[in-house]
Order: structure tokens, then sequence, then C-alpha cells
């Protein structure tokens, strides 16, 4: 048996591998996204919060993602706090980048020009509903760049939780090449669909540029 | 117009690093009067427009809108941000930068503070704003986002989303001074329309002839007190201040 009718036989590691991957990708980028949104309309005034955000995003920024994940899974049942190896990985993920898209919403927000949002105030908006209707709109168009960059990062940091056992893509391959020996093709194979699935998101990510250059922001 | 104040403000300071802007400054503007505050850079005039709706926080005196207190209520309590967002609801501005929402369209920035704001039905919402785009003539734009469109039609659509809160009053910050001079009549001309048909509007300005023509009274601020405040026709023709006269030569 040739080594890629291994990989052939083994298939169904690999696609589960995959669904699993996927999964943790989606859910949790789409929960840091809204986390991410959350953190910054608390910035947005100055209190004990705020403050304490900050504080936990910078926090977030100079911790490994590994060491987040390894607390989580291996340090919060010493507190009496156990969960499962998939539920650690996808919070961890989640508020890992919930930092990072707040940090970079907040790079956006700070020199977004502030007669904008006094012309919102002047017509009465609340705090809530400026944010969410007249600042947000503009900043996720302008990182739109940023953010598509740390979609790839999210989907890699996806990998690490094989380490913590959560059986997703990189596991899968992991299993595979332990157990027949043969990394180079296990990876390849892990290789090609992570690529699949930066390039579908590449491609995405070009196409919701149109918004932006539609309305004047991006000029590519 | 009519008896009924729109605008008071009495004795309004304001410093800004140590330095007065406003001292003890007292306006009343009433409903359908068009005010015109002229005076040379840093007199503080647009300072004092942006503390009628409590853009900059006034250090003492008082504003109503409507007979109605801004920014601290009658007991002297600071008003919370759901307290004050609905009494700037009362009031529209105009500024000089336009600031039109860039992701929206025409129609949208002028349908978006009455929804959001108000709550209106999106379908009235959408009637109201047609119809002020027609006021203004920038019906055919109302699909164009703001990028496109000249500093003139910026401005005239920023008037439209005013006045779709139907105000009390509009606040006009130099609204003609980033424009080029041929786009400053068809805004003045919208303004115009506008006291004619009998809004109450404050208008900070550099433009001598629309101050003259459309006013109702004149300001003149200088170092952040009012020297002078007199109909338009003394204001130009018989200035009590030395300073006044002196503006208006070179202004001529």
């Amino acid at each position: 048996m040739s080594e890629w009718s291994i990989i052939w036989e083994a298939r169904d590691l690999f696609f589960a591998g995959i669904w699993n991957t996927l999964v943790l990708f989606v859910l949790s980028f789409v929960a840091a996204f809204v986390l991410g949104c959350g953190m910054l309309f608390l910035l947005e005034e100055r209190t004990r919060l705020s403050i304490v955000l900050r504080w936990v995003i910078n926090l977030m920024r100079m911790l490994p993602f590994l060491i987040l994940a390894y607390l989580l899974y291996y340090g919060l049942p010493q507190l009496g706090l156990r969960m499962s190896a998939w539920t650690a990985g996808l919070i961890a993920l989640t508020i890992y980048h919930a930092a990072y898209i707040a940090e970079i919403l907040r790079g956006a927000r700070i020199v977004l020009p502030a007669g904008q949002i006094e012309a919102a105030k002047a017509h009465g908006f609340r705090p809530f509903r400026l944010f969410y209707r007249i600042l947000l709109p503009q900043l996720v168009i302008k990182t739109r760049p940023l953010l598509g960059n740390q979609l790839i990062y999210a989907l890699k940091d996806t990998a690490f939780l094989t380490i913590i056992t959560v059986q997703e893509l990189t596991a899968a391959a992991n299993s595979v090449q332990a157990t027949y020996f043969i990394p180079t093709e296990a990876f390849v194979v892990v290789i090609f669909f992570y690529w699949i699935i930066s390039i579908a998101l590449e491609l995405a990510l070009k196409w919701a540029g149109r918004f932006g250059a539609k309305r004047g922001f991006e000029h590519v | 117009m009519s008896d009924a104040p729109a605008v008071q403000i009495h004795r309004l300071s304001k410093s800004f690093g140590g330095i007065e802007v406003l001292r003890d400054v007292d306006l009343t503007v009433y409903k359908g009067e068009v005010v015109s505050v002229l005076g040379s850079s840093g007199s503080g005039k647009s300072t004092m427009l942006r503390c009628i709706n409590w853009l900059e926080e006034p250090d003492r005196g008082t504003i109503r809108i409507a007979g109605t207190r801004i920014g601290v209520d009658d007991k002297g309590r600071k008003m919370n941000n759901r307290e004050l967002a609905a009494i700037r609801a009362r009031t529209g501005m105009v500024f000089q930068s336009f600031n039109l929402w860039p992701h929206l369209t025409v129609l949208q920035n002028v349908m978006e503070s009455p929804i959001q704001v108000k709550g209106m039905h999106k379908d009235e919402a959408h009637a109201v704003a047609s119809a002020l785009l027609e006021k203004v003539g920038m019906a055919e734009k109302a699909d164009a986002y703001p990028f496109t469109l000249s500093g003139g039609q910026k401005q005239r659509v920023a008037i439209a989303r005013a006045l779709a809160m139907s105000p009390e009053v509009i606040l006009f910050d130099e609204p003609t001074s980033a424009l080029d001079p041929e786009r400053v009549g068809e805004v003045l001309q919208v303004m115009k329309n506008l006291s004619a048909e009998g809004y109450t509007m404050i208008v900070v300005t550099h433009e001598m002839e629309f101050a003259r023509a459309v006013s109702d009274q004149v300001v003149f601020l200088e170092k952040g007190l009012i020297i002078e405040k007199a109909a338009p026709e003394k204001f130009f023709t018989r200035p009590e201040t030395e300073r006044v006269r002196r503006f208006l030569e070179l202004s001529a």
C-alpha cells in the first residue's frame, strides 16, 4: 500500500478534522467579532470598566495563544472549572481574537474624523445607536484588510488546539502520521486544506471590498 | 416671528485652558428669526454655537431650547446621555465640513436620524427625506454616496439632514466657508428659502451680504464678548463701535 492510499483510507479522520476546524473557526471568529465590537463600544467612554478592559486587551496581546489554551484547559480545573477540550479551545480562540479585533477597530476609531460623530450627537443620537449605526459600519469597512489578516490568523490558531487534544485538522494529520509514520504526506494534505480555506477567505474579503469601493473608502 | 423664544442664552461663559473664549454672553433668538453671528476668527462665535447644543460644555450660564434647559436640569443636575440626546434632537446643526456619513447614501443620510432617534417608520422617513431633498434640489442624487458630491451639494444634503428632525432651531457653523466661490450661492439660496419659510436659524458666517439681506438680528463677537447686537440695517450702516466699523471696512 502506497503512502497516499493510506491517507485515502484515513479520509474520514481528515474530514472529521476539517469539519471540526471549520466549526471552531467560524463560531469563534463570529463570537470574537461580536465581543471585540462590544469591547470597542465600552472603550468609547473612559470608565472604570474601560480601564480594566484596556488591561485585558493588552494582556491578551502579550500572551502567546498556546499558553492561553493551556491555561483554560489545564489551569482552570485547578480552580474547579472543568470543561471539554473543544469548549476550552473555542473560548480561547474567541477571547484571544476578540482582543485583537477590538484593537484593530480601535486603531481606526482613533483616526475617524470627529465631525461625523458630532453630527450624530447634534441630531440626538444616543451612544449605542451612534456606535452601531454610524461608527461601526465605517470602522469595519476601513479595517477590512486588517480584519482579513486576523481571519487568517484565527484559522491557523485552531491548529494549536491539537495540543490540548481537540480533534481538528492538524490533530487528524498528526494521528495519521504517528500511526503509519508518513509525516510528509499527512502534513501535505493538511497544508492543502488550510490553503484552500485561506484562498476562500481571501476571495470573500476581496468581494467584501466592493462595499468600501462603492462608498469611496477604497481606491483599488 | 413670534414672541416665543426658540433659544435663550444667559450669561454663557467658557474657557479653554485658562483662555476665556466666551464671557457672559446673553442672546435671545425668537421663533422664526434668523440671527447672524459675525466676528473674526477666534472671537468665540463657533464656540457659542457649539454650546447651544452642548457639543461644548459651558463653564457657566444657562441655555434653553424652546424653554427647556439643556445640559443641566432645573435642579442643577447634569443630564445623562438620554436626556441630552432628547433635547439635542430638537436642534439641527450644519457644519463647515458637512460631516455627512460616508457609508450611507444621500437619502439614507437624511432618513437616518428620524428613524434612529425619533423611531419614525422607514416609509414615513423615506417620504420626509425625499421631500426635503426636493426642497434643497438634491432629489436626483438620492442614491449617490457623499464622496461623489461637490461641496455645495454635500452642504445642501447636510441641510436636508438637519431639517429632517423638524428642529426648533438650526445652527449653521460657517456653512459656506469650505466651499469654492461658485458653490457658495447655491447654499445661501437654500438658506434664504428656509428663512422665508419661517425656520429659526443661528448662522455663524463671514457672508456679509447674506447677513444683511436675511438676518433679523446681527451679533458681533469680539474676544468672547458680544460687543454689538442690532438689526442688520443699523449694524451695517450705523455701527456703534469702532471695532465693527473697522471690521466692516475690511470685509467690504
